[in-house]
């Protein structure tokens, strides 16, 4: 029970306490604009040359502040979001009206999900034990030459990456198909060309997200592991004769993993925001995408549907994370 | 200080690397104050030159001067970069101080927050903030609104140091000998905050440009100042690649490895410096 109040009490209130202020974030930031959403719809309808009646702007405007969740006190606005939200109920798409913001992402979800879990996993996992393995043999020239590289690659913004990728390797050496998530017009029907087509696809924006990916999580292994060979644990180790590959993978390794997995799951979260940038540059039909025309055409209650979305999910994500700690770490345990 | 900046020059040839370009870089940031054109205005020369002894990095399909707009370019970043800086450094600062001097509910308090922002997914929210005020955010409001988000980290790093400086013994010894809060905070305290204010500034500013880059690339700042991001914004939105105007869309996205990798090599080489642990290993790496 004193486990439970003092390790997990705290947890949960902060799970809260985030979605609470992300909540609060979104809500407040649209409501600074200096425009009035409803009034700006109002001119794009009486621009396009229709002639209304006053009652008939009056009904619109109605309907337009019902919609855009801007009706009543501001405090009976912020509860009317909570109340939605709650329900999973994002409202319709501003610009793909009326279709849910909520179908919307479902359908990018997947392309997303399936991308980033995918690449993310695989350069954690690389990027990990390359990182284990250079910090412990730190004096090797390949493990210097392999720590160089990281630190070239990890400083420069993801965006040069993924287009110097592009240029090399879609249009200079036409190798992988420059964009999308398919072949157009290709159908949905279950077979082996498809999933190959998929992946052909997929292996540009994957190859990007997996270099910057290893180099990111080498340098965070390699910095922990060799904070941890200073430890006298390990120096006893060595002095008494236990094999290197056995010291790395289960004195060091497996100590520098509790602050990597706390890692892993944060970018884990990071994934519902979409990969902006690498679905933008490639065009895959995913969150990112979805994101970045929505920002486009100024659809803000999709924008703050994906926005609440990653809030929402990063915050689960940690919470589970906080859930399971117990088990990878015993002092938690048992303190 | 100045001793721990001649030893850094001395031993580290990364710090060496990084001040420089970062010195450069600087002076080039001056120099845009001599510019012979308006950087927001369009056909000042003539288009799509290539370099020239005339036109340096050549000239762009806005008929701009791609090397005065470069150091237009590095100056603003530079400033919103310093800026965003600033402001987080102020709240960090001011949060870590107040969580780990006061501790108790205060602690708890501000703590809570802190996580809450180290959780929160920036990019969608500064997304959704850039998105509405565009063309109304200035290189100023820009470097603001990225301080106001970035600083949640750096808050937590303050904080559990000044955590341990107010168990050590020098504490209470100035505690009993009557000095004020203020006083021990900036006299005593401060030295050691310090280091720890530069290096964490590093990387926030790190942070802030490749925000910058980013938000940019996406559209989604005022386009007319020029960035790094504005800049590879036109030269991409231009198909500088496909018509063959490298030097346009180059000379942008070279400063920007220039900077990024300068600014991250400081931020290793000063943590380095100040982690007297892996100070001696890298000795030891040397020696072996």
């Amino acid at each position: 029970m004193a486990f439970l109040k003092r390790y997990l009490l705290p947890r949960i209130v902060q799970y809260l306490v985030v979605i609470f202020i992300g909540g609060t974030l979104i809500f407040i930031i649209p409501r600074l604009m200096p425009v009035d959403p409803v009034q700006q719809t109002l001119e794009r309808i009486t621009i396009q040359g229709a002639f209304l009646d006053p009652r008939a702007i009056e009904q619109i405007r109605e309907a337009l502040l019902e919609l855009y969740g801007l009706k009543g006190s501001l405090t009976e606005q912020y509860i009317t979001m909570w109340r939605r939200l709650l329900r999973g109920d994002f409202g319709p798409s501003y610009v793909q009206f009326p279709t849910p913001v909520m179908t919307l992402i479902r359908i990018s979800l997947p392309w997303t999900v399936g991308l980033l879990v995918t690449t993310t996993v695989l350069s954690w996992i690389v990027g990990n034990i390359l990182g284990g393995i250079a910090a412990y043999y730190s004096t090797r020239r390949w493990a210097q030459l392999m720590e160089n590289i990281a630190m070239l690659i990890r400083p420069i913004p993801y965006y040069i990456i993924a287009l110097a990728l592009l240029l090399l390797l879609a249009y200079a050496l036409p190798v992988f198909p420059v964009t999308g998530g398919f072949s157009i017009g290709r159908r949905f029907v279950l077979s082996w060309d498809l999933i190959v087509d998929i992946l052909k696809h997929a292996f540009l924006p994957a190859l990007s997200l997996v270099i910057v990916g290893i180099a990111t999580w080498f340098m965070t292994m390699r910095l922990l592991v060799s904070n941890l060979l200073a430890e006298d644990y390990i120096v006893y180790a060595q002095i008494a004769g236990v094999q290197d590959g056995e010291i790395l993978y289960n004195y060091a390794i497996r100590n520098a993993m509790l602050p990597q997995i706390t890692g892993l799951t944060l970018s884990l979260g990071q994934i519902f925001g979409g990969a902006l940038i690498t679905e933008t540059v490639f065009s895959y039909p995913g969150l990112g995408t979805l994101l970045y025309s929505s920002i486009n055409t100024g659809d803000y209650n999709l924008m703050m549907g994906i926005t609440l979305l990653s809030v929402v999910a990063i915050a689960t994500g940690v919470l589970l994370m906080d859930l399971i700690y117990p088990f990878l770490d015993p002092r938690i345990r048992y303190e | 200080m100045l001793k721990a900046v001649k030893a850094l020059f001395q031993r580290d040839r990364r710090f060496l690397f990084g001040f420089i370009v970062i010195a450069v870089l600087f002076v080039g940031a001056v120099l845009a104050g001599f510019s012979p054109h308006d950087p927001r205005l369009w056909n000042v020369v003539p288009r799509d030159l290539p370099p020239s002894s005339k036109y340096w990095l050549g000239t762009n399909s806005m008929g701009q001067d791609v090397f005065w707009q470069a150091l237009w370019a590095i100056r603003n970043s530079l400033v919103m970069g310093a800026i965003a800086v600033i402001s987080s450094r102020i709240i960090a600062v001011a949060v870590g101080l107040l969580a780990g001097y006061r501790g108790g509910l205060m602690d708890r308090l501000l703590m809570t927050v802190t996580d809450s922002f180290v959780i929160l997914p920036l990019l969608p929210i500064l997304i959704l903030i850039t998105s509405i005020f565009k063309s109304r955010l200035s290189v100023t409001s820009l470097g603001i609104v990225l301080g106001i988000f970035g600083w949640a980290w750096d808050a937590r790093v303050i904080r559990s140091q000044v955590l341990s400086l107010r168990e050590r013994e020098f504490t209470y010894t100035a505690v009993l000998s009557g000095m004020s809060t203020g006083k021990i905070i900036f006299r005593e305290y401060m030295p050691y905050i310090f280091p720890l204010i530069t290096a964490t500034a590093m990387n926030n500013m790190l942070w802030a440009m490749g925000m910058e880059v980013t938000l940019a690339v996406l559209g989604l700042v005022s386009l007319e100042i020029p960035t790094l991001g504005t800049m590879i914004h036109w030269a991409v939105n231009s198909q500088a690649m496909l018509l063959g105007f490298w030097w346009w869309i180059l000379t942008p996205v070279v400063l920007c490895v220039f900077i990024f990798l300068a600014l991250y090599l400081l931020s290793l080489s000063i943590n380095e410096f100040l982690d007297p642990r892996i100070r001696v290993q890298r000795l030891q790496g040397i020696k072996g």
